[in-house]
């Protein structure tokens, strides 16, 4: 089996796998990450959404050796309980979500548009997360939740 | 007798659980665990829960470990749904906690020598004077709560509740942002294997074939499982299930499905027979008033899929003759009947402990998924076995929300004021969940060899607030009344419980129908329901929103404005809603401004969150939403086909909380739904003179409705 090489979350990983499997499988199934949900397997709800370089991507149809020497980033390398990311502790301020299985997936495309966009609109938040469904109606407060996160990453 | 107050009674959840030890225990590490029946669904109960515990026992909401509902232990409180958890669940273990405050404090008493008046109880330390103290960690030992809640115990007033009333973060949500297990999805037990189930999109198909050999030759593949209808694979990876899954599809071969109704002609299906009919009430006026005429109006729903955001999962384990099943189910105890009978084992032989699911909205493939879970695990040789749904599977062969059809006549007399009211309601049950019957309600059970008949849906009582007929009796003083009430017989298309059950529909019909009406006066909606109310609680809810509307508001051109108000099943919380619109073709909703009561507020922002919530759901249900089907199958299995609404997409939503500390807590998780749906529609009259009276509201059924009306 090939090895594909790249950066998770920040540390170099090879894995032995299939080339054209879906990074999504190689995440949850090799790798044992729980941060990406599976929720169509089409590339239509933004659940198993990931940053590949500095892009939010599905992962469920981005095949493994697409990413080889790139960075990957899922919601477990965005911050932690000790070392929370603004949009994380944002996310908390705002009780911005209801069940919470899309909330990894709608983390990862504002942290992805953050870092093209620091200072977001409402509607350019809107629009960077138009490929994300919630179904529990917690838009609102998510998107408050991206613009308080993005005002304490701009604070002095 | 006169002049005795009645006994005290038990809250409903306790009076049937009532051993005090199976809803709250200490630990001598200085911890309260509380054991609901009712299960976290996304909606917030665990926190809300948490503080009316630690605000009665008077501890740290930190030391609250919530209990998962499990039929190995957990009180029996049914299901969780109908916005009744902070009612049921929280009304026990409020009661409970009381009581318990009370053994405590007396044991303290004996032990420190002290009158219980002297004592005091801070974090779950017991103090007196001169520095005496223990503490429910201490005694913990020493008190037997084996023993059974009496009626007597009353629990502190409003004013003494240091928590219930306050905002509180969910205790949920910090897992949820730091990607720490918490779903079933995520969950992974030693040695687990993972099932996928093979089913055919024809509706209710059957196996005629199934060529085995290519999966058996994807690599991890553990077993296939066949049974009648019922196919699976069982896989060492996730990846070895999909694929062999995929294998398995294309050496399968069907017969014709089933044939569905005419999509176009919803209606006359939902009125034909067979059909059972009910009065669902009546009123009767003394002295009647003349009528001069009669208006009739039809209204339609469609049916709305569930649409959760994660497809159904489980895990089973076998062991001997024993199952134990982890399920996102909303109620623990009726999927455990469910899975008895279709396993024909002693209900003891089934543990069912619940972990959590994204939001279901009512009764989805959650309990399916179960049972495929079980049946898999059989060939699992003990291992335990994850089994997830696919995206297609969740839209078309989860149970849906019934489509309904309605029908309102109203006398008018001379004035236009109404003289009497009609309202008729046909289409199919809105409830078959499991639990309730003596045959199972679980899919696969259709579908096995030796089948179960599928489980007709049917309607709640109305003393549980009914089923199709839920807010169909008007809360408007009108002199006199019918509500009928027609369940189809027959249900090719598979229904059960969703959100607000038939109040969405009626309530949508009832308010469209009364704004026509006031229209007809040439009178103000806001005024007309104002008149017809004598409940002060809805009066106030309607004038808290006009208010904050500052209704009527000047209409730009191409906006409009529209009105919508309910009490959820008459009984449960009250909500009244503006909603501004704006477009032509499409119809896109600008704002929501609502007002709502939902008595005591437990936890304010996560009311305010659930009402959001189910504004914002209900505005994607109202222009977006319907399952759609061709004769045999149901076509609507993706989320291009079945689409939801989008950020883009997503109105504001201003709520006004109407406090109420002294009156009993209502849930808020179904409160918007009908009033919302029935506030666009009259929004878009005021926009567009067009009445849409059957949802959703989209460009056809305007340019539909602007054929009829020129």
């Amino acid at each position: 089996m090939p090895s594909v090489r790249f950066r998770l979350n920040g540390v170099e990983t090879d894995v032995d796998a299939d080339p054209d499997s879906s990074l999504l499988a190689v995440l949850r199934g090799r790798l044992g990450l729980t941060g990406p949900h599976f929720g169509c397997g089409a590339n239509e709800c933004g659940a198993c959404n990931v940053i590949v370089g500095d892009h939010a991507v599905a992962s469920c149809d981005t095949p493994l050796w697409s990413v080889a020497d790139k960075d990957v980033t899922t919601l477990e390398g965005l911050g932690s309980a000790e070392k929370p990311h603004p949009l994380q502790r944002a996310f908390i301020a705002e009780q911005a979500l209801q069940c919470g299985y899309c909330v990894s997936g709608i983390l990862i495309s504002a942290a992805a548009l953050l870092m093209q966009n620091p200072n977001p609109s409402s509607a350019e938040i809107k629009l960077a997360l138009d490929r994300n469904l919630c179904r529990c109606g917690s838009h609102n407060r998510m998107v408050r939740a991206v613009l308080r996160a993005a005002a304490e990453m701009a604070a002095p | 007798m006169t002049g005795r107050a009645p006994a005290p009674k038990l809250p409903v959840s306790l009076a049937a659980n009532p051993v005090l030890s199976s809803w709250i225990r200490f630990s001598p590490e200085g911890q309260v665990m509380v054991s609901p029946g009712k299960v976290e669904i996304g909606q917030g109960i665990v926190t809300a829960l948490a503080q009316i515990a630690a605000d009665e026992l008077d501890v740290d909401i930190g030391r609250v470990q919530m209990v998962r509902a499990s039929t190995a232990g957990s009180p029996n409180e049914g299901v969780t749904s109908g916005s009744l958890s902070v009612q049921q669940s929280g009304r026990a273990i409020r009661h409970a906690c009381a009581e318990i405050r009370q053994i405590f404090l007396a044991a303290a008493s004996d032990q420190l020598g002290v009158g219980i008046d002297a004592l005091d109880i801070k974090d779950g330390t017991i103090s007196g004077p001169g520095n005496i103290r223990t503490s429910y960690w201490e005694l913990a030992d020493k008190i037997s709560l084996d023993r059974n809640a009496t009626p007597g115990a009353s629990p502190k007033p409003s004013t003494k509740r240091a928590l219930a009333g306050n905002s509180v973060q969910r205790l949920d949500i910090p897992d949820k942002v730091f990607a720490r297990p918490r779903f079933i999805h995520d969950s992974a037990l030693s040695g687990m294997l993972h099932g996928r189930v093979l089913r055919s999109e024809l509706s209710a198909a059957k196996l005629t074939g199934l060529k085995e050999d290519a999966a058996r030759a994807i690599p991890g593949l553990v077993a296939i499982v066949r049974d009648g209808n019922f196919a699976g694979v069982v896989s060492e990876t996730e990846d070895g299930a999909e694929a062999a899954l995929q294998a398995l599809r294309k050496g399968a071969s069907w017969t014709a499905g089933e044939p569905l109704p005419d999509e176009n002609d919803l209606a006359t299906w939902l009125k034909a027979q067979p059909s059972e009919s009910t009065v669902i009430d009546k009123r009767t006026a003394p002295g009647r008033s003349e009528k001069t005429r009669t208006l009739r109006r039809q209204y339609i729903r469609p049916y709305i899929a569930h649409a959760s955001i994660a497809p159904s999962c489980a895990m089973a384990q076998w062991s001997g003759d024993r199952v134990h099943v982890w399920t996102h189910s909303q109620g623990v105890y009726f999927l455990q009947a469910d899975l008895a009978l279709v396993l024909k084992l002693p209900i003891q032989n089934i543990t069912v402990e619940h972990m959590e699911g994204a939001g279901c909205y009512g009764h989805n493939a959650a309990d399916d998924v179960a049972l495929d879970a079980v049946l898999l695990a059989k060939a699992a040789g003990g291992r335990p076995v994850r089994v997830l749904w696919s995206r297609a599977d969740e839209l078309s062969h989860a149970p849906f929300g019934a489509a309904m059809a309605i029908e309102i006549e109203a006398d008018l007399d001379a004035q236009s004021e109404i003289v009497d009211w009609r309202h008729s309601i046909w289409g199919n049950g809105h409830t078959a969940r499991p639990g309730r019957a003596a045959q199972p309600a679980l899919l696969a059970a259709t579908e096995l060899q030796n089948p179960f008949p599928r489980y007709i849906a049917t309607n709640p009582p109305q003393a549980n607030g009914g089923g199709a007929d839920r807010n169909s009796v008007p809360l408007y003083d009108f002199p006199s009344w019918q509500i009928d009430c027609h369940r189809r017989l027959t249900m090719p298309i598979r229904t059960s419980a969703l959100r607000t059950l038939g109040a969405q529909g009626n309530v949508f019909a009832i308010e469209s129908f009364i704004d026509e009406l006031a229209a007809e006066r040439g009178e103000d909606p806001v005024a007309f329901r104002l008149r017809h109310l004598s409940d002060e609680r809805a009066k106030d809810v309607i004038r808290s929103v006009a208010k904050r509307a500052k209704w009527k508001p000047d209409r730009p051109t191409g906006r409009g404005f529209g009105i919508g108000f309910a009490r959820y099943k008459n009984t449960g919380a009250y909500c009244a809603v503006v909603a501004e619109v704006e477009g032509a073709e499409d119809i896109s909703v600008r704002r929501l401004t609502i007002a709502v009561d939902v008595g005591e507020a437990i936890n304010p922002d996560g009311v305010i969150n659930q009402i959001e919530g189910g504004a914002i759901q209900a505005t994607s249900w109202v222009l977006k939403e319907r399952v759609r089907f061709d004769r045999e199958r149901i076509t609507s299995n993706s989320w291009t086909e079945y689409p939801i609404l989008r950020f883009s997409e997503v109105p504001e939503v201003d709520v006004e909380l109407i406090n109420r500390p002294d009156s009993d807590p209502l849930g808020a998780g179904e409160a918007a739904h009908g009033p919302v749906t029935a506030a666009i529609a009259n929004a878009v009259y005021d926009a567009l003179e067009l009445r849409i009276r059957s949802l959703p509201i989209t460009r056809d059924s305007l340019i539909a409705a602007m054929e009829l009306s020129s």
